[in-house]
């Protein structure tokens, strides 16, 4: 994206854009006025409550019913036997991200444990719940594999493809490793973990003739429209869904899972507005989950530090319904100045719900892979971790040798590395220790691409002189509509107070899913590019209005600022914009979209990068892993605000901790249930868990990559940490744990 | 969660009557119950609500000791001053117990009775536990069992008991005070809760009938000499792996009485007697503490993941001994 053509909005000179401007809609959050999915109360709505299997594999022999079907105020129980036949079964629109292999009653096989085998309508939720657990489900069991270890012994290649290849090479690794003096070779693992944002999914479903309205909690307005439409086999314009606000999603929410699909079929049945909201446990498997990884990693490397081979082999599971891969080996792809290395992905399927996008797939699990290597060849090599990295930084990404649209990560590196007090370190292990403490001091590097995709915006200059500006993007709590709230009020000239920003909602312009920190670079070119139009258009109709002060100048001579027409030549020919608009009396419309540019794409890398330092302090004795402090440095192009910036980071980075001391999703061994399916037994970091997280920012904007200079920041700040945290672990212990999440268990 | 009746008590007569009728569950802070009736581990056909009952006092008693109220708040008592002052060890492991929101709403009653933990007891698409379902198996022991008993568990059992308060009782020799509509009794603690044996299904003395009135506390032998250490996966909002309660008397440099609890670790608040044992008579210096510690786990019979709880109960013991005795 360079589109750069509009000589009215001068890059650098930005008054609100990147300011730390609060939430605009933090006082409709706060006070309860934010509307969520499941708060849309229609008349005559009902309550459905899923029913899940309780074994991982099996054909279902016989759903007794009549217990449920006599309960108090029940209206409905769908089963795959009364449910109604959709096209190909019900896989019309698996189309990934947005569609998925979805299970939707219309068979008796069941494909792992959890998966929804009914649904329950009754008028109260409560009638619902307890009328759903008077279902007997019989089952004659089929085989099942359970056991990752066992699965991993026949990988398969990835049948679906994303944008990256399953497998890569660049140079020649064989001859790069017999050229290394020193090598690593070792295997990491990470678990499987579910997201559980705040919000669970939720959908309300509606019919209004053959009109279907869908409240849902969902980051992809457009992919739960079409994904809809095709499954129940109805054109796209019958389907309409809404979902102003979501309580968070990190990828959960990316794609349409079965309990959608199933609130519309219940709804259709019953000719009556359905409600489905998930319970807590039901977010560990039918809704998708990180998946368990295997990474082995080869590094090969001269005495000077100077890499010369790198492999990254990642194994991860998937469901036998679907494959989706985790790409963990992505960092190893573009991160490090190396002539030769290979990569793959495979998949081991076990009988479990289909795993998916989880806050920055691949590099959140594959940067603790690679950085804790990289750390264990700088140990190898008796030279300093940063050092290491300094001498192998790439000036152009390794596998395509395309060079970066941006990159500061040295400068991350230095900052962070200052402001921590990394020249201070003893790199032996055990030799900072504080009582009973043992102190230990880790660097990871975090890293994550810059992504794209078309998306369109409309503005509204209204007659009082505020403006609608309207995308169908969505903000799960990142701060979208604050972000695009700002570009129009700097685009158009308007204070921010009188610009309002509506998104989620598939009558407007359609815009891409808020996953791949996409939304700031893909959504925000669009809405500036309808609110450039749309301020000249009221330019050219200011300067043909008899009345106008800036009557008769040209274009070029006008200007808007905070909400006041005037000469650029003369100040005091000025008008307030309200007077003008009303004086006119109706409003001005502008649309505008904005996609990638894909010459820039073939030539230019576009990555954001960042350094990550991390203290913990470990009782000797007891082995209880604590993280006072993590100073981390970012290059992710200028920030749009400030404000949801750093909290975008510091969120992250609180994941990083979670990720690497604190998640792990128990599968059961002889059933394939998720053991911890919930929030008191699945772990994640409270307060008191996280110290002081020291976040600061390379400015640099990345104009190769968007008029605006914005990369996305949703992702990055899980990656690195991980990395940061376990080599900071072996330094205080001497202990080198490969395998997340790292518990006191392991270190006494 | 399945319908029931509801029911407020207006006097502890009333509530004790209403207890005579079968399937029948005190409401009090709701914390623990809500969430077995939420996941149908509990169905009690009628909840009697008895919050509104006279029992939420805080009194000294003649002897010097402490009657606390079935109703008081976790919260409510451990930042009670008398409590803070004479019960230190009961104070900090009321806090170190759940979150801020749930002690606000926990009894004391309530949190004498909460369930034991067990991911599959919880769980009821696990048809295998001889807790909910006595005589159906229990898959906890061949499942994942991080969190399970390495002491007291039989074949039909391996739950632990959750509470922190319960831990500190049990070193500060309290009684249950309990009503029926057959009269009064006093269950001195270490009486109150069960080993699993082949009724794992019973985590408590506490018979059906019974309602918990208060708990009584003798005058503390301890002083400041106390300690709670609490082990946990994470800082806060997290039950133990192992928790230490520790109350030592020393006179004349000698430990002439000692109390070393254990939670976390067994289906009842676990109380080590070797390690009392081997340290009354004894100058408390860190051999008499290592011996100690060592003692606590003996007998220890570990499962396929929780081997690590064994050494960690004795390092916690030996910490907790330090803490409470200020060794270095």
């Amino acid at each position: 994206m360079n589109d750069n053509n509009d000589d009215s909005f001068n890059e650098g000179t930005y008054k609100i854009i990147g300011q730390p401007i609060d939430r605009t809609d933090g006082r409709l959050k706060v006070t309860g006025a934010a509307r969520y999915a499941a708060e849309f109360t229609l008349p005559r709505l009902c309550h459905a409550v899923l029913v899940q299997s309780t074994v991982p594999s099996a054909r279902i022999t016989r759903l007794d019913t009549r217990d449920a079907e006599r309960s108090p105020g029940v209206l409905l129980v769908l089963t795959h036997l009364n449910a109604p036949a959709l096209p190909q079964r019900g896989r019309a629109a698996v189309n990934p991200p947005a569609g998925r292999v979805m299970s939707l009653l219309q068979d008796d096989v069941v494909n792992y444990n959890g998966q929804p085998i009914a649904v329950v309508v009754a008028d109260t939720f409560e009638r619902a719940t307890a009328a759903a657990s008077r279902i007997q489900a019989m089952y004659t069991p089929q085989t099942s594999t359970l056991d990752f270890a066992s699965a991993k012994r026949a990988p398969h290649a990835p049948a679906t493809q994303g944008r990256a290849p399953s497998e890569t090479s660049w140079g020649d690794f064989a001859a790069g490793v017999a050229a290394g003096e020193v090598k690593i070779d070792a295997v990491y693992t990470t678990p499987m973990e579910h997201h559980n944002p705040m919000e669970p999914h939720a959908t309300v479903a509606s019919w209004d003739g053959d009109q279907l309205l869908l409240y849902d909690s969902t980051q992809y307005v457009s992919g739960v429209r079409s994904t809809v439409a095709k499954t129940l086999g109805i054109p796209l314009d019958k389907v309409r869904v809404v979902s102003p606000f979501v309580g968070g999603g990190f990828g959960c929410k990316g794609s349409t899972w079965s309990h959608v699909v199933l609130a519309a079929m219940a709804s259709r049945k019953l000719q009556r507005p359905v409600k489905l909201v998930l319970a807590r446990p039901q977010m560990f498997g039918p809704v998708g989950g990180r998946p368990q990884t295997e990474q082995h990693i080869v590094l090969a490397a001269r005495r000077d530090g100077t890499l010369t081979a790198m492999r990254h082999d990642v194994i991860s599971h998937t469901s036998q319904i679907e494959d989706f891969t985790e790409p963990s080996s992505a960092p190893t792809r573009m991160l490090y100045a190396c002539p030769n290395g290979a990569t793959s992905q495979r998949l081991a399927s076990l009988n479990v719900g289909t795993p998916t996008f989880q806050r920055a797939p691949g590099l959140s699990t594959g940067t603790f892979a690679l950085e804790v290597a990289m750390d264990e060849l700088a140990y190898a090599l008796a030279i300093d971790p940063l050092e290491l990295r300094l001498r192998n930084y790439a000036d152009a990404e390794p596998q395509s040798g395309k060079p970066f649209t941006s990159k500061y990560l040295r400068d991350c590196y230095r900052d962070a590395a200052t402001r921590f007090g990394w020249a201070r370190r003893n790199p032996a292990p055990r030799s900072m220790q504080s009582g009973r403490y043992l102190i230990g001091w880790g660097l990871g590097t975090a890293t994550f691409p810059a992504h794209s995709q078309p998306a369109a915006a409309l503005a509204t200059m209204l007659p009082d002189g505020s403006a609608l500006v309207q995308s169908g993007t969505q903000d799960l709590g990142t701060g979208a509509y604050t972000v695009m709230t700002q570009i129009a009020a700097e685009a158009l000239g308007l204070p921010l107070e009188k610009v309002r920003f509506e998104l989620g909602d598939t009558s407007l312009p359609p815009a891409p899913v808020s996953g791949g920190s996409m939304t700031s670079a893909s959504v925000g070119p669009a809405v500036l590019s309808a609110c450039n139009a749309l301020r000249q258009k009221v330019i050219m109709q200011a300067i043909r209005d008899e009345r106008s002060p800036v009557k008769g100048l040209t274009p070029a001579q006008v200007t808007i600022d905070n909400g006041v027409l005037m000469s650029t030549v003369d100040p005091q020919r000025r008008e307030e914009l309200a007077a003008f608009l009303g004086r006119r009396g109706s409003p001005l419309v502008a649309s505008g979209d904005a996609a990638p540019d894909a010459e820039e794409e073939k030539r230019y890398a576009a990555h954001s990068f960042g350094a990550v330092f991390a203290e913990v302090r470990i009782d000797q004795e007891l082995g209880e892993i604590r993280v006072p402090r993590i100073v981390a440095t970012y290059d992710v192009g200028r920030r749009l605000n400030a404000k949801t910036a750093m909290s975008q980071l510091r969120g992250g980075i609180v994941w990083g901790v979670s990720l690497a001391l604190f998640e792990h999703s128990v599968l059961d061994r002889q059933t394939g249930r998720i053991v911890n399916s919930n929030l008191a037994e699945y772990h994640v970091p409270v307060n008191a868990d996280i110290g002081r997280l020291e976040v600061a920012f390379i400015d640099e904007p990345d104009n190769r990559f968007t008029a605006l200079g914005a990369r996305g920041i949703g992702e990055i700040g899980i990656t690195g940490v991980g990395g940061a945290l376990c080599n900071a672990v072996y330094h205080a212990t001497g202990r080198r744990i490969r395998d997340l999440p790292i518990t006191l268990d392991q270190v006494v | 969660m399945q319908a029931f009746d509801y029911v407020r008590a207006r006097s502890i007569d009333e509530a004790v009557l209403n207890l005579r009728e079968p399937s029948t569950r005190c409401l009090a802070g709701g914390t623990n119950l809500l969430d077995l009736m939420k996941g149908d581990i509990e169905t009690p056909v009628r909840i009697v609500d008895i919050n509104r009952l006279p029992l939420n006092e805080i009194v000294p008693t003649a002897d010097g000791g402490l009657r606390i109220g079935a109703l008081v708040r976790n919260s409510d008592l451990a930042n009670h001053r008398y409590v803070r002052e004479r019960y230190p060890l009961l104070s900090r492991a009321l806090l170190a117990g759940a979150s801020p929101q749930l002690r606000n709403m926990a009894t004391v009653g309530g949190n004498l009775l909460q369930r034991t933990r067990c991911y599959y007891f919880y769980d009821t698409a696990y048809a295998a536990c001889n807790k909910r379902r006595p005589g159906s198996g229990c898959a906890a022991r061949e499942g994942y069992n991080r969190i399970h008993a390495i002491f007291g568990a039989s074949p039909q059992c391996v739950a632990t008991n959750p509470s922190d308060m319960s831990v500190a009782l049990l070193a500060l020799d309290a009684f249950v005070d309990v009503r029926s509509a057959r009269g009064s009794r006093r269950i001195p603690l270490t009486d109150f809760h069960r080993l699993p044996g082949s009724t794992p299904e019973r985590d408590t003395n506490l018979d059906r009938d019974e309602l918990i009135v208060g708990v009584i506390l003798p005058p503390s032998r301890f002083g400041g000499r106390v300690d709670y250490l609490k082990v946990r996966d994470r800082a806060s909002y997290a039950f133990a792996l192992v928790s230490v309660a520790t109350g030592l008397r020393v006179v004349d440099g000698r430990v002439a009485d000692a109390r070393v609890t254990l939670g976390g670790v067994a289906h009842k608040p676990w109380r080590a007697e070797a390690a009392e044992r081997a340290l009354i008579g004894r100058p408390l210096n860190n051999e008499t503490i290592a011996a100690a510690s060592d003692a606590a786990v003996v007998g220890a019979i570990p499962l396929r993941d929780n081997a690590f709880k064994v050494d960690l109960a004795r390092r916690t013991v030996a910490r907790s001994l330090r803490n409470a005795g200020a060794v270095a």
